[in-house]
């Protein structure tokens, strides 16, 4: 049972992933990044489970709060650009190169 | 009889011998420093310190005298340059006195010519400056008590030389005469500085006294090698051969500085130099043997050369050349040679620097043409150049009873007696300098008037006539002098040693009577040639002989040859090197990385997306090689 | 077997819900598919022995998080959609591969890393999930618990300073504007006033119904071209405001013949609507904004249009 949670968290994992990759709306981004952090907590509960302590549900706990504190700090910035530049596409902010 | 003991002194004229390098060189300090405003005072202050500097001269001259023979080498401290290695000090003997009096005296009486000779150039304050300078090197040079002082007098006179050559800088023959003067004197001051540091290897000091006390018991090897690159060095100054080639150019610098300096003194310095190292040559045969073949290899040369050049200075150069080639000829026999090789020298600076001045005096007459196929009949225009020049040509020829009948006969008696075919080599450039020197006389002053329809010739200026007299006296009556009586080289024997037996005096021996007839031919065919035929206006096309003297016996082709092409083939495969080579690897290194950075920067497309693809397929990556690695 | 069926049950809804998120052209439905994912995963925590991270998933991810989400979504233009057309050369091509790529090697390097039964939780929570976690978080790692408050407090502050925004000129004042106006009027001769409102006699107050005249006309002024224009095409325009327009042109014709050129006609409805109108400033292209013409706003067609149907 618990290699089917892995394997879903797996998955969930690299959708996550090819999410970030494929979609430009930056808020869409951010939801797939947290997409990929559910999935690790996922792993996280699970292995709790499996090895029989509590550390892997205590990480998911910080994981939770670190990401609230990132998804505030990344849509604020997220609204600043918007300001600015009237859009909210990661490949709008493409002036930092060659 | 060795040299004598350095004692050591102070006070008196001697003790200030200081004086007499340091008063030219204030007075160059203040010229070149003072700029513009010295104008007015330039020739005035530098005829000055150079007078003081002879009065200096003189006075420790006659304190000289006031020794004992024996005590009349007198070492003057300076300052320990680095204590215990390079003291720093003045040696007066009866050498460095004679130089002194000849540099001083002729000096002054060619500053004092120069302020009419150039009284209208512009930068006559300068000229005034550099010659000053060149008072104060040479003086340094024949003062010094050690190589190293001798060493910076020498390159101190170089740099005069150098400057007062390109004087005229404007003139693009000057500038290039200048540069070739200073190049073919920098192989040789190579070799004087090889010399010096194998002098220094071998005997761990360069002090004169302390070098040559220790000369025996150096090996002969290592002596010999010492000569021989002093030797060199002696080349570069004093335009023997091979490293003759700049003198005749030189005399694209004012008159008065090819008498005082590509005359009378410096050049002569090389002479000075040989002398000077005698202990380090009388322990090395072979040296001695390359000195007297060099002598007389030049002799000879300059006075082929003396024979074609119309010009009158060339003539003169290469006259000097060949004079300082007798000198250099007595220097390498030895003590025998010593005494001959400096009376021949003091007196050649008088009636040389005599024939040069008037030659000036002449140029100066006829503006500033040197062509001798454009003078002509010029004695009853200016008699008392001609009288001064004909007394200075009677000299050189060695007319029975002026100066250079007793020095250069007394070289070439010696060399008789010390090799036979050298001997008679010199009594063969004697007859030429006979002939070529008649010939200068004969086509300047003699014959009809070639003059061009602008020359006004007229006698020059009383400040330039004089020194002319005065130099004429030197010529007429110092060899006598000097040579009668052994006295020269009874004065000379403390500071250079002296022979075994001194030389007596033969009137008429067979190795003179056979020179005067030589002279005499000489000067016979040349007046026939020149004297009473008609000079022609253009040189004529000569033999293969007259072509090889006038192009100097070809030595700056062979030079060219030699040195200059290979050279600048050098230089052009280098400087091809360089381009190709050295700058194409570089700068194919830096395309190279700046073409790939050109093409890489192009990742950074500046889409997160991009980057995150990277991170993503990295992290794939890894992932795999974690899993492959694990199953490992 | 309860816990199988739960778990297919939801994985399945979650991987649908995640490829929707991805997949959706609305950020709106992505938010709400994440939703979705979101509570999926907290069921299944639950079913894991994690009853607090279950709840702290439902209240901070889905209730917070997830409100935060919709809120910048709502500041940002909720009803914009992405083109979905891939710009990067490449982009999608590799994602894909390195999305499978991955999928597959973590289910085979972590799904194939344990071994055995889960010990489950019953020993290690002895005195409850919530109880034992708190023992943890407050002994162990209370110096970890106490750097995140520092962080929570970071964020609250960098949220605050990067949203605020700066004025950097005074506000408008309704004196400012006035005097905008005319001096707007001294230079063209633009109106100043309000524009008429509808007629005297006119039966509504909607946008396409001009205004009347005390004689009974139509006052040209408050035509809206737009409206009008449309309703040309339909040919549903009523023939008094198609008189009253062609009067206008006529006359601006030979207002502009008679001066050579425009000169100091005063500015029609139609070239109002041109500039922008009175008092608005031009808006940046592409967002869709309400346009504001001659004071009036003139909203997307459909409703409006719908309206006025049954009104004439």
């Amino acid at each position: 049972m618990t290699t089917h949670y892995l394997v879903l968290s797996a998955l969930l994992f690299a959708i996550g992933g090819v999410g970030v990759l494929v979609r430009r709306n930056a808020i869409v981004v951010f939801m797939c990044v947290e997409l990929m952090l559910n999935a690790c907590n996922l792993a996280f509960v699970t292995f709790a489970r499996q090895n029989g302590n509590l550390d892997g549900q205590l990480i998911a706990f910080f994981v939770m709060i670190v990401a609230a504190a990132e998804v505030v700090i990344g849509l604020a910035i997220i609204v600043t650009i918007f300001r600015t530049r009237r859009s909210a596409s990661v490949d709008d902010v493409s002036l930092l190169k060659y | 009889m060795e040299p004598a003991e350095i004692i050591q002194h102070s006070g008196g004229a001697i003790g200030a011998a200081w004086l007499m390098i340091a008063l030219p060189l204030v007075g160059a300090a203040i010229l070149l420093l003072g700029g513009r405003r010295t104008d007015k005072i330039g020739h005035l202050l530098g005829v000055l310190m150079a007078v003081a500097s002879f009065a200096v001269a003189a006075l420790s001259f006659v304190q000289l005298l006031g020794f004992a023979p024996g005590e009349r080498r007198r070492g003057i401290e300076l300052y320990d340059f680095v204590p215990g290695l390079a003291k720093v000090g003045l040696l007066v003997d009866p050498l460095s006195i004679s130089f002194c009096l000849l540099i001083t005296g002729v000096g002054s009486l060619i500053h004092i010519y120069s302020i009419g000779y150039m009284a209208h150039d512009p930068n006559r304050r300068r000229f005034f400056a550099y010659l000053n300078l060149f008072v104060a090197a040479m003086l340094l040079l024949v003062l010094a008590d050690n190589y190293v002082a001798l060493f910076v007098g020498w390159e101190g006179v170089g740099l005069a030389s150098y400057l007062l050559i390109g004087f005229w800088q404007h003139k693009p023959s000057a500038a290039t005469a200048a540069k070739k003067a200073f190049i073919v004197n920098r192989v040789g001051d190579f070799g004087l500085l090889i010399g010096l540091f194998t002098i220094f290897a071998t005997f761990h000091t360069l002090a004169f006294n302390d070098v040559f006390a220790n000369a025996d018991k150096a090996s002969s090897g290592t002596l010999t090698a010492i000569g021989l690159l002093l030797l060199v060095g002696a080349c570069g100054k004093s335009a023997q051969l091979p490293l003759q080639s700049w003198l005749l150019d030189a005399m694209e610098g004012p008159t008065p500085v090819s008498a005082l300096i590509h005359a009378a003194t410096m050049v002569t310095a090389g002479v000075y130099l040989i002398v000077r190292s005698g202990p380090i040559y009388q322990g090395a045969e072979t040296a001695q043997l390359v000195v007297t073949i060099v002598g007389v290899a030049t002799l000879l040369a300059g006075a082929i050369i003396g024979t074609a050049k119309d010009d009158i200075k060339k003539a003169l150069a290469g006259s000097t050349m060949s004079q300082i080639g007798y000198m250099v000829l007595a220097a390498g026999i030895g003590p025998a040679g010593y005494a001959f090789a400096i009376a021949h020298l003091i007196t050649h600076g008088f009636f040389k620097a005599d024939m040069f001045l008037g030659a000036g005096s002449v140029m100066h007459a006829m503006n500033d043409e040197v062509d001798m196929r454009k003078y002509g009949a010029l004695r009853k225009v200016m008699p008392v150049t001609f009288a001064t020049f004909a007394i200075g040509y009677l000299a050189i020829i060695g007319f029975p009873l002026l100066s250079g009948y007793f020095t250069k006969d007394g070289i070439i008696e010696t060399v008789m007696e010390h090799n036979a075919v050298l001997g008679w080599l010199a009594v063969l450039g004697a007859g030429i300098t006979g002939f070529y020197m008649s010939r200068l006389v004969f086509m300047t002053f003699f014959g009809a008037k070639r003059w061009e329809p602008t020359a006004h010739p007229h006698e020059s200026p009383a400040v330039m006539t004089w020194p002319l007299i005065i130099l004429s006296i030197g010529a007429i009556g110092l060899g006598a002098f000097l040579v009668l009586g052994n006295r020269f080289m009874t004065f000379l024997a403390p500071a250079v040693g002296a022979p075994e037996e001194m030389p007596s005096f033969h009137p008429f021996s067979l190795t003179g009577l056979a020179t005067l007839a030589l002279v005499a031919v000489g000067a016979v065919f040349a007046w026939f040639r020149y004297g009473a035929a008609e000079v022609p206006a253009v040189a004529p096309r000569g033999s293969f002989l007259t072509t090889f003297a006038r192009r100097d016996l070809y030595g700056d082709a062979l030079n060219e040859a030699l040195f200059m092409r290979p050279g600048q083939w050098l230089t052009r495969l280098a400087v091809f090197f360089d381009n190709r080579g050295v700058d194409g690897l570089v700068n194919g290194l830096a395309a190279g990385i700046g073409g790939t950075s050109g093409r890489l920067r192009r990742i950074q497309t500046g889409f997160v997306r991009s980057y995150a693809l990277s991170i993503f397929l990295g992290a794939a990556v890894l992932a795999g090689a974690w899993l492959v690695v694990g199953n490992l | 077997m309860g816990e199988s069926i739960t778990f297919w049950v939801l994985a399945v809804v979650s991987v649908i819900a995640a490829l929707g998120l991805v997949f959706s052209r609305r950020a709106v439905y992505s938010a709400l598919m994440l939703g979705v994912v979101m509570l999926s995963l907290a069921v299944l925590y639950a079913v894991q022995d994690a009853p607090f991270l279950a709840a702290v998933q439902i209240i901070v991810y889905t209730g917070a998080v997830m409100m935060l989400f919709l809120f910048v979504l709502m500041l940002v233009g909720v009803d914009s959609s992405d083109s979905l057309v891939e710009t990067i050369r490449g982009q999608r091509f590799w994602a894909v591969v390195g999305g499978l790529g991955f999928a597959v090697l973590l289910a085979l390097g972590i799904g194939n890393a344990v071994v055995g039964s889960p010990k489950g939780l019953t020993a290690a929570a002895e005195g409850g999930n919530v109880s034992s976690l708190a023992q943890l978080i407050f002994t162990r790692h209370v110096f970890a618990f106490e750097v995140t408050s520092a962080l929570l407090i970071t964020a609250a502050l960098g949220a605050m300073v990067l949203a605020h925004r700066e004025r950097t000129e005074a506000k408008p004042t309704q004196r400012d504007l006035s005097r905008q106006r005319f001096a707007a009027f001294g230079r063209t001769g633009k109106n100043p006033a309000p524009l008429p409102g509808p007629g005297t006699y006119a039966r509504h107050n909607a946008i396409d119904m001009p205004a009347l005249l005390p004689d009974g006309t139509i006052s040209p002024l408050s035509v809206n071209r737009y409206i009008a224009r449309y309703e040309e095409s339909k040919g549903i325009l009523p023939p008094e405001v198609a008189d009253v327009l062609e009067q206008e042109e006529a006359a601006q014709r030979t207002a502009a013949q008679a001066n050579g050129h425009g000169g100091h006609s005063t500015p029609t409805v139609a070239e109002e609507a041109r500039d922008g109108g009175p008092d608005t400033e031009p808006l940046p292209e592409g967002t869709e904004q309400d346009t504001v013409v001659a004071g009036r706003v003139v909203r997307p067609r459909g409703e409006s249009a719908a309206t006025e149907e049954d009104g004439k």
